[in-house]
């Protein structure tokens, strides 16, 4: 019963994102884009450097492309749900939702995983098989490697809503999260991997950064499609994403009940 | 300008009780009606943002960060090489500096206009168009961000770093392209927004795509243009011109060979190209205007 309501809430998150198809041509033009300016710079580096962080030079171009095939969809920037529930925290709408016979944490999880299975597909697909045409790119022929790909990115994205849950929830005593927003955002680019893998990170900041959740959500699910992550090591590096998820998902609740026990909610 | 300060009695908005009226015909007039538009909308929306301090202090500081992170990646491909496409981190720190100077004043001064299609999608934009003030002035001030200065701050500390250890012969011409350079990169980066926006009012939904040119734009003249395929090169001096806010005027102040191979004139030639991108974002802007017809709320 629960499980098909919030199965209804994904789809039709999912369906919602489907309908704005200039802007999701527009992002995924400017993946491609991006995807073109950063491989070059990559390709100047691994020319000075081959073999660099273990990588080779059609390994680091293909992580270019599953990076911005993952950007969107991951939202390690932040975005999808959160202005939504930032207005709603702000104008007060959100002690009607407290009302509702359904869990507010995972009502915005449930949209946010059908935001990010139409984003993964529209812009994650797009960019990937035009890189896939422009470069020699080092993608997996096991179908197993795919499907654990897809598993990572999907816990993936549950890491990254923990973080951006936890985040709009500072509204509730700032009023305005976006400060609190735009920093860790920030912090997430470059210490997920978006920007440049962690392997190339000097000592103690890479070695923090493997540990940190952001890994998580980008460094991870590339390293399981260049088949970096088998085996046992890729049980490893699904149940560190499992365990950031339940983590950071625990924290949200932890602090949404503070919130709705100590705050009183705007809007009177 | 100088007197309309921020203050309490300030106008809500511009031509709404204290401004002058719109002067009618001559250009010089309307240029300084639309500047003065202009300051009066930053300043109001400027006030509004200080309403929310710490969020204000803390987007200022992640400003700061974001653009900052971007130097840190490539001060750390650096450390695994000494050069990249055959410059060094100081050079490449150069076109960083200038690129992103360039990149944050035009985001600081006209990049709101990325919200042109929300306004059309919402029928607010009919709002802006009565208003006794110009379309443009307006939607560039509209919720004018003063936080942007983070970007410019930081990239002109990154130049600053760059010029203290570049060896370069500082004869009068090198000297006076820097200014030049920060000048009408600016204006390129600006003409690129508004020219960007102006896709909205034929494809409101569409504002992603115009971040290819300006924050794309902004993150191809990090990098040496000796990395890039030379057709993207080519791309950036006759097509969007691009390589006019740094690439060409840095291989006159660096002293290093054109990978194109073009005529010398070309690394002096950056005012003319800002004018004709200016010219050619007016001329958008204008024909955007025209096309629009309201969503009828």
């Amino acid at each position: 019963m629960l499980l098909t309501l919030y199965g209804s809430v994904a789809r039709g998150s999912f369906r919602r994102h489907a309908t704005y198809r200039a802007a999701t041509f527009a992002g995924a033009f400017t993946n491609t884009a991006f995807g073109f300016i950063l491989s070059s710079t990559y390709l100047a580096l691994w020319h000075a450097r081959p073999g660099l962080g273990g990588y080779s030079a059609e390994a680091a171009v293909t992580y270019i492309w599953i990076g911005q095939a993952l950007l969107a969809t991951v939202a390690v920037w932040g975005g999808g749900f959160q202005d939504e529930l930032q207005a709603r925290i702000r104008s007060g709408d959100v002690a009607v939702d407290l009302y509702r016979p359904v869990d507010l944490q995972a009502w915005w999880l449930a949209g946010d995983l059908g935001r990010a299975a139409f984003q993964l597909l529209a812009r994650g697909a797009a960019p990937l098989l035009v890189g896939a045409l422009a470069y020699r790119l080092r993608l997996p022929h096991a179908a197993e490697t795919w499907a654990a790909f897809l598993l990572s990115a999907a816990l993936a994205v549950t890491v990254s809503f923990a973080v951006r849950y936890l985040v709009s929830l500072t509204g509730f005593w700032l009023l305005d999260a976006d400060g609190v927003r735009a920093l860790v955002g920030i912090t997430g680019m470059f210490l997920s991997g978006m920007l440049l893998p962690l392997a190339l990170f000097p000592g103690a900041l890479g070695a923090a950064a493997r540990v940190l959740p952001w890994s998580a959500m980008v460094q991870v699910p590339c390293d399981v499609l260049l088949e970096r992550r088998t085996g046992g090591a890729l049980a490893r590096a699904l149940g560190f994403q499992l365990l950031w998820a339940v983590l950071l998902l625990g924290a949200g609740r932890a602090v949404q009940g503070a919130a709705t026990r100590r705050v009183v909610v705007q809007g009177g | 300008m100088a007197d309309v300060e921020d203050g309490p009695g300030s106008p809500a908005a511009p031509g709404a009780g204290g401004g002058s009226a719109p002067p009618v015909g001559r250009l010089p007039g309307r240029t300084a009606w639309g500047l003065r538009v202009w300051w009066m909308t930053a300043a109001m929306w400027t006030r509004s943002a200080m309403a929310y301090r710490t969020s204000f202090v803390l987007m200022t500081v992640g400003n700061l960060a974001a653009t900052g992170m971007d130097f840190v990646v490539i001060a750390l491909m650096f450390r695994h090489t000494g050069s990249l496409g055959g410059w060094g981190l100081r050079e490449v720190a150069f076109l960083y500096g200038t690129a992103g100077l360039a990149m944050g004043l035009a985001d600081l001064l006209v990049g709101s206009i990325d919200k042109l299609g929300e306004r059309i999608r919402l029928g607010t934009l009919d709002v802006v168009l009565v208003r006794p003030a110009p379309a443009l002035a307006q939607m560039a001030a509209d919720r004018f961000a003063l936080r942007r200065i983070g970007r410019p701050l930081q990239a002109s500390a990154v130049l600053a770093w760059a010029l203290a250890g570049l060896h370069v012969d500082w004869t009068w011409d090198r000297v006076l392209l820097l200014p030049v350079m920060a000048v009408c990169g600016t204006v390129i980066f600006a003409s690129l927004f508004v020219a960007g926006s102006c896709l909205q009012f034929w494809a409101a939904d569409a504002a992603e795509v115009q971040n290819t040119v300006t924050y794309g734009g902004a993150t191809l003249l990090q990098y040496p243009p000796t990395v890039f395929a030379r057709e993207l090169v080519a791309g950036t001096v006759f097509g969007v011109p691009l390589a006019f806010v740094n690439w060409l005027p840095a291989l006159h102040v660096l002293g290093r060979p054109d990978p194109l191979h073009l005529p010398e004139a070309f690394r002096f030639a950056s005012p003319a190209a800002a004018a004709l991108a200016a010219a050619a974002a007016g001329l958008l802007w204008r024909a955007g205007l025209r096309s629009y017809r309201g969503t009828g709320s």
